[in-house]
């Protein structure tokens, strides 16, 4: 599987990256290599095997629905890049 | 002092032959020193470093006092820390302030009282082997400044290494603990996959990321191991089983166990100096009672294409936060929406982290997932299997922890693939989740060689307790690095 | 409601977000209550920063077990947690924490009426997610202002089978499936602040044809901008077709005020969601043992309800329906028939007539009645043992309407015990014989009619309070000579 810099562009765009123009062929060449190597998995036989997600074969712990988290907006708002009243400011979103 | 173990350390701290603010001022002031050759750490704490060593002389004084009480230690940058820059070697983080602590920092300076020297370098956020990923510039190894200290650690041993901290903590996601404690002459665990919560530990990929120690002892990477580990209720992959206790465990003969030597790990790839050292390290062994075995491990071969889908797919949904909305890098140029993303990610990145992010969004995206991710979640299936099967046979298994000793700085950098496989003897452990550690065995050309241990599900104990014994027969780990 | 053009049939299924009435966020211990401060209630795990972990609330899977157990759904054994990807300034993580390939309610179905027609919606699953925070797109010139707040609080997302053929089936299985979850006590079913709200799947087709493509209309949030949604929706796509057009698929929006829907601009069309298993939170596993647990606890549905109502009290099937519309209002009627010990009948008049008719007045709801269920109880109780008459009943009603105290009190204060010494009211009926002797002798004759006419008198002689049985045995008996 090789991919070519256009696709290397759609690939940043889906997470949105910004790539330095100059980078884009040199990305698109190292990424084909990578995959190239990962494409050795393809060989693997794998007929009726569960995929793994984990680790250990443990099960999800639940909480109780207790309130434990008080507010703590000005410490966790004290770095943030813009904020105003509160509120995280980007610029305007039109739907 | 700085070349005492941590045991050492606390018993002079016990009988008042120094005390905490002492030896803290003394790493402060050799970190000061001579950390400007190593590049180790980001970030020091000289306020907070004093002030915890003041509330551990206060608790020495009141008899109060557990076994690391008043012993410094670093962290790698990639735990948060309240009131403390963050950054987990990224220009994203660069100016992030942690608003709390995670989990294993209030236990190790809240609750174990050690004095919190700094925040350790690291390859950004730990997407590395060499550190040279760091957005505050690459750390040298103190056995030889023109060469890598391996990563993502990096920071982590070479201030281990080179006494600016009695002991640190390292994270390992495909093998950054055990490659740089190879690389550094130390020893290092990455423990069962859960032992140590995640709650605050920046994350890399979910289902591989460990904490763990580097020491210059299996000893004090127990002691340190201990005060780490426990179950966190934040931490919902966290484990609820009790901790053995690693210490007391380190007295046990090792007369009679059982270690498999996969043949898979000893085919071809290793250089003549790593041989070298793994076959004096398995005759040494013997020598204590250990009866050595071959097994196969057969799909180890595949951990490596494995993780590079696993662990990029995961990482490029956990950096999916860093978009300059709530904290961390926002860019200045930015227009519009779709720009603040795309600019304060793409000058917030490094080329690394960009790569591994494009890699996992391209192996989730539709069309491409079960080919890649799918199917590697199946690979990952088989290699746990393999190592299941060989536990019933073997105690541990013994295994090389680098192809090589550390390499120049610049050596691997443009081609991440070579760079990738330099982790293929450490993977595996990851993606099984089984505890696995590194430790000395010898030096070629005045750099250290290391080994590699795996164990079983839990069995960090027995881990550190051969690693102990070989110890006790051996003194590659009481070498330092000269000018340090 | 319009009618769909013959030679044309609507195809629509509904996805309703649901959010659940925990304490807490799903996945962290941050208070859910509405209308805070912005960004109060967004603890570190809300905002994503680096390093949190996400641990799931019990409660947000014990209602969605509830959910599922109440459309006869089956509840998977194991079910998965996975992040669906996309980036968006309320969706802090940069993905939402949602359920894909195993949700944890799968294959249900709900029973509607339409017009007396009965009709089986397929609910083809109900998967556990986190809301996303609110994004003020007036607050400041040039920003968006970003809300935290309600990310993180638990939903169920409700997905039905394309079953339903129009807005007035869409908008009976909405009302259905809004009274049961209120019911059940899971969401508050507040659609105004967004607790329930609906995107509607719609596509045209001609009978028998393949189905369309289908648009999706986001965020509808009240009954009938549902109605108008899927019915501007359906007009709009068959002119397009006849007039040769495609339909495109993709994202719309509903405008309230025009009752019309227009793509969106924002919401990219091919999106690649890149769906995988959550590596930071394990398979939720719910035990068969959990089920019958949970299953204990859960109240009385509407369906078991209304058929209960039927047999128990023997009301219509139309008294029974409304009663059981809701919880609080069939709680309302059972106090008055248990406190009162009146015929469940009489109870049932008072409770869909008097009250429900002075309620909708007042536009209150039964919850904030200014007469309480016990106090109903005490008039009826009143009528029952002929303490004042039905008549008489009215005018306490309305005194207790306007806050007057409880009926025994009015009925003490206003003097308004009925009259049942007959000798009291013969004596009365006497009196109006002796000084009417030509309506009598009227009456007599045969002008029958007139009966109303000394009843009218007798009332009026004892200011109504006269026992009215008493009243017209006496008044007959007297009359006849």
């Amino acid at each position: 599987m090789s991919l070519t810099p256009e696709q290397v562009q759609q690939v940043a765009h889906l997470a949105r990256l910004e790539l330095n123009a100059e980078m884009v062929p040199t990305y698109a060449q190292q990424i084909s290599n990578i995959l190239a190597m990962v494409d050795q998995l393809s060989a693997a036989d794998t007929q009726g095997v569960s995929p793994m997600a984990h680790p250990l074969g443990l099960t999800q712990r639940l909480r109780p629905d207790v309130v434990t988290e008080p507010n703590r907006r000005e410490a966790y708002q004290a770095h943030a890049p813009a904020v105003e009243d509160g509120l995280f400011l980007v610029p305007k979103v039109i739907e | 002092m700085h070349t005492l173990s941590l045991n050492e350390l606390a018993a002079g701290l016990k009988a008042r032959k120094f005390s905490s603010r002492e030896l803290t001022q003394h790493y402060l002031t050799r970190i000061a020193e001579r950390d400007g050759a190593l590049n180790s750490y980001v970030t020091v704490t000289p306020e907070i470093a004093l002030a915890q060593a003041d509330a551990a002389d206060a608790r020495l004084a009141r008899g109060e006092a557990g076994a690391l009480t008043g012993i410094p230690l670093a962290q790698k940058d990639i735990f948060c820390t309240e009131g403390v820059r963050t950054a987990c070697g990224s220009k994203m983080l660069d100016k992030f302030i942690a608003p709390y602590d995670a989990t294993i920092v209030k236990k190790l300076h809240a609750e174990a009282g050690m004095p919190l020297l700094g925040k350790l370098n690291m390859d950004e956020f730990a997407m590395g082997s060499s550190n040279e990923t760091s957005f505050y510039g690459p750390v040298k190894n103190p056995w030889d400044l023109g060469r890598v200290p391996g990563g993502s650690s990096g920071g982590s041993v070479a201030c281990v290494a080179a006494g600016l901290a009695p002991v640190a903590t390292a994270t390992d996601t495909g093998g950054s603990i055990r490659q740089p404690a190879a690389f550094t002459n130390l020893t290092g665990i990455k423990p069962t996959y859960g032992r140590v919560s995640r709650y605050g530990m920046i994350a890399f990929a979910s289902s591989l990321d460990q904490a763990g120690v580097v020491a210059r002892s299996a000893e004090d990477a127990a002691l340190v191991l201990q005060a780490m580990s426990g179950f966190d209720p934040l931490d919902s992959t966290s484990l609820e089983r009790p901790v053995d206790d690693l210490v007391a465990g380190l007295g046990a003969s090792i007369k009679g166990l059982k270690i498999g030597l996969p043949k898979e790990y000893f085919a071809d790839g290793m250089s003549a100096a790593v041989r070298a050292g793994v076959e004096s390290a398995i005759a040494q062994l013997k020598t204590l009672g250990v009866e050595f075995r071959e097994i196969s491990l057969p799909n180890a071969p595949l951990s490596v294409p494995t993780y590079y889908v696993v662990a990029p797919a995961e990482a490029s949904s956990n950096l999916a936060r860093f978009d300059g909305v709530r904290y961390g890098h926002r860019s200045v140029e930015a227009r519009n929406l779709e720009e603040l993303y795309k600019k304060s990610r793409g000058e917030g990145f490094g080329a690394e982290v960009q790569r591994r992010i494009m890699i996992g969004t391209y192996v989730l995206s539709h069309g491409y997932y079960d080919a890649y991710y799918l199917q590697a979640q199946k690979v990952r299936k088989l290699i746990y299997e393999d190592f299941k099967r060989a536990y019933t046979e073997v105690d541990l298994i013994l295994a090389p922890s680098t192809t090589d000793v550390a390499f120049p700085f610049g050596d691997k950098s443009d081609d991440p693939v070579a760079m990738y496989l330099n982790d293929i003897y450490t993977i595996a452990a990851n993606l099984a989740g089984i505890p696995a550690m590194s430790l000395p065995c010898g030096f070629s050309e005045g750099l250290p060689v290391g080994f590699q241990l795996m164990g079983n599900y839990f069995d960090e104990g027995r881990l550190l307790n051969v690693a102990h014994q070989f110890q006790l027969a051996t003194d590659f780990h009481r070498a330092t690095p000269k000018g340090f | 409601m319009s009618s769909i053009p013959a030679g044309w049939e609507a195809v629509i299924g509904l996805e309703v977000h649901c959010q659940l009435l925990t304490k807490t966020k799903i996945f962290s211990g941050a208070s859910t209550t509405y209308g805070a401060e912005p960004n109060t209630q967004a603890d570190a795990v809300t905002l994503g920063l680096p390093g949190v972990l996400p641990v799931l609330n019990r409660e947000a899977v014990t209602m969605a077990v509830k959910f599922g157990l109440s459309v006869d759904a089956k509840i998977a054994e194991t079910c998965v947690f996975a992040r669906k990807h996309y980036f968006y300034p309320d969706l802090p993580k940069g993905y939402q924490i949602s359920q894909y390939e195993l949700p944890i309610v799968e294959q249900g179905h709900l029973d509607i009426e339409v017009d007396g027609v009965a009709k089986r919606i397929g609910i083809t699953r109900a998967h556990l997610e986190e809301d996303a925070g609110k994004s003020l797109h007036d607050a400041f010139p040039g920003f968006t202002g970003i809300d935290l707040n309600r990310a993180g609080t638990p939903l169920i997302e409700i997905v039905s089978e394309p079953d339903i053929r129009n807005s007035a089936e869409a908008v009976a299985y909405l009302k259905k499936l809004h009274q049961l979850v209120v019911a059940l006590g899971v969401c508050d079913g507040n659609m105004q602040e967004g607790s329930f709200r609906c995107d509607a799947n719609v596509s045209v087709r001609k009978p028998g044809a393949p189905f369309g493509t289908r648009t999706e209309t986001k965020n509808i949030n009240s009954f009938r901008y549902v109605q108008q949604a899927i019915d501007y929706e359906i007009e709009r796509q068959i002119e397009v077709i006849e007039a040769g057009g495609k339909i495109n698929q993709e994202t719309r929006l509903f405008n309230p005020d025009t009752g019309e829907t227009r793509a969106m601009r924002s919401k990219e069309n091919a999106n690649d969601y890149r769906y995988f298993p959550d590596p930071d939170l394990l398979p939720v596993v719910v035990t068969a043992a959990d089920q019958e647990r949970i299953r204990a606890s859960m109240p009385e549905l509407p369906a078991a309800k209304k058929a209960r109502f039927e047999s128990q009290y023997g009301l219509s099937a139309y008294d029974a329906n409304l009663l059981t519309s809701e919880s609080a209002l069939a709680d309302y009627y059972e106090t008055v028939v248990k406190v009162s010990g009146a015929e469940a009948k009489t109870c049932a008049n008072w409770v869909t007539g008097d009250l429900l008719a002075a309620l909708n007045k007042s536009g209150k709801a039964i919850e904030d009645s200014p007469i309480s269920a016990t106090q109903l109880a005490g008039l009826v109780a009143r009528i029952a043992d002929k303490t004042i008459s039905g008549k008489i009943a009215k005018d306490v009603f309305e005194a207790m309407l306007a806050g007057e105290g409880d009926a025994d009190a009015i009925i003490k204060a206003k003097g308004l015990v009925q009259i049942t010494d007959e000798g009291a009211i013969a004596a009365a009926i006497d009196a109006i014989i002796a000084g009417n002797p030509q309506q009598v002798a009227d009456y007599r004759g045969g002008k029958d009619k007139l009966f109303g006419f000394f009843v009218g008198q007798a009332m009026k002689a004892t200011q109504g309070k006269a026992n009215p049985e008493a009243l017209n045995r006496i008044l007959k008996e007297k009359l006849a000579g």
